[in-house]
Formats: structure tokens, sequence, C-alpha cells
């Protein structure tokens, strides 16, 4: 039985050194555009990565042939989310740094525009994931693309409400 | 701009700057997970564990509470044949 545990553990070994030098980057990305900061000094999203990394560890072996990226990403975007809601309002919280091309959005609608438009995830699994209707994942959806594309529009009173609201 | 280019232009910005890896991620992660796996196989045995005990103190209970056998009457029996 130690024999099977010990190539167990190996083939975990070889794996994962696999998934991180594959989809680290990828993920780190991901997190640094989620936390807002500058792509070159990002220290908050690697905290968020690194338990990222260490929950897909050790949950290798009960994956069983599903996707570790999903596991990560979803992992990723439900600790980001909890973080923050957590600070939400508290004192001191970090605002996001003007290089970041996020800069001017909310946390909510950071999240679901990375997880919709750079990591490709569907609008069902987005809104299943985060536990939130799918009309209002596409109207967040649509806020946060139309903040990121023409910023100077985020002072106009909502013009861009009503359509969202008649859906 | 129609949807699909907005989504495009949008999928641009977002990609645009890569970020670099820091060199040592992934043995900290190996750690942190090692750390968690053994964390919760040591849960699973505590949880065992005390299952297993919870059983043996409830088999020594019924064998020496016998429930099942009907206790001694507390009224005087009725009074037959005299």
């Amino acid at each position: 039985m130690r024999d099977r545990q010990a190539s167990r553990d190996a083939r975990r070994a070889r794996e994962f050194e696999a998934f991180v030098a594959g989809a680290a980057g990828r993920l780190l990305h991901a997190a640094t555009l989620l936390t807002g900061e500058a792509p070159d000094d990002s220290p908050r999203a690697r905290r968020l990565l690194a338990p990222t990394l260490a929950h897909t560890y050790a949950r290798w072996d009960r994956l069983r042939g599903e996707d570790p990226y999903e596991c990560a990403r979803q992992y990723l975007a439900t600790r980001f989310a909890h973080e923050a809601w957590r600070h939400y309002g508290a004192v001191g919280r970090a605002r996001p740094h003007p290089r970041s091309p996020l800069a001017e959005l909310a946390p909510q609608e950071r999240l679901i525009l990375v997880l919709r438009m750079f990591e490709g995830v569907a609008e069902e699994q987005t809104a299943a994931l985060l536990g939130l209707p799918v009309e209002r994942v596409h109207a967040i959806c649509d806020r946060a693309t139309a903040t990121v594309l023409h910023p100077a529009r985020r002072s106009v009173p909502r013009a861009v409400g009503t359509k969202v609201a008649s859906s | 701009m129609n949807r699909a280019q907005r989504e495009a232009a949008v999928r641009r910005i977002l990609e645009q700057v890569p970020v670099p890896v820091p060199p040592g991620l992934h043995a900290e992660a190996v750690r942190r997970g090692s750390r968690l796996l053994r964390r919760r196989l040591l849960a699973h045995r505590l949880l065992w564990l005390l299952l297993c005990a919870a059983a043996v103190a409830f088999t020594v209970w019924a064998l020496r509470a016998q429930p099942w056998v009907e206790p001694p009457s507390q009224t005087t029996p009725p009074l037959t044949g005299w």
C-alpha cells in the first residue's frame, strides 16, 4: 500500500508541476485583473493565487478527469468574491491602480467581466458560479464593457440603464 | 459597434499586458497543498475515531441497561388462585 501511495504522490507531483508551468501565468493574469492592480506589482493577486494553487493541489486526486484549470478558476473567483464582500466599505480597503485597465469598475463588475470576457465562461455558468440570475450577469457585463470601452461616459447619468431595465 | 466587436475590443484590452510569474510559486503551492491534505486526512481520521468511540459507548450502554427487557412492575400484580 505504501508503494501505491508513493506512486500516486509522484504522479500528482508530476502532473501538478506541468499544470503550474502551463496555467499559472494565465491564472495570475486573471487574478491581477480581478484585484485591479498594476501588472508589474500585484501582491494581492499573488496572495489570491497561492491558496488557489494549493487548493487545486489538494484536490488533485479527487478531480478524476475534471479540468484542473476549471477547478482553479472556480476557486479563484469565489475566493475573490468572498474577500471583496468582506472588505466592502472597510477602512484602508485597497483602491485599484490607475494603470490597470479595469480600474474604474466595482469588484463585482471586474469579476464578471474577467470571467465572461477574459476566461470565456458562458453566461449560465458564470451566473451559477456566483449565485446571481443570468439576466443580472448579462446586465453587469454589458455595463462593465461599456465602462471599459468608453471611460469618459462614467460620469454621464445612465442613458444605458434604461435599455438594460427593459429586459 | 455591435456586440461582437465590443467584446473583441474588451478582450484585446484585457489581454494586453502579460504578468510575470514569480519563481517560487510551484514550491509554495505544493507545500501549502500538502499541508491542506495532511490536515484533511487528520480530520477524517479523528472523525472516524469519534464515530467508532460513539459506537463502542452505545454498545456498552446497551449491554448494561438492556432496554429490550421489560422492567419490573411498579404496581402489585393481580392476585390469582386464592
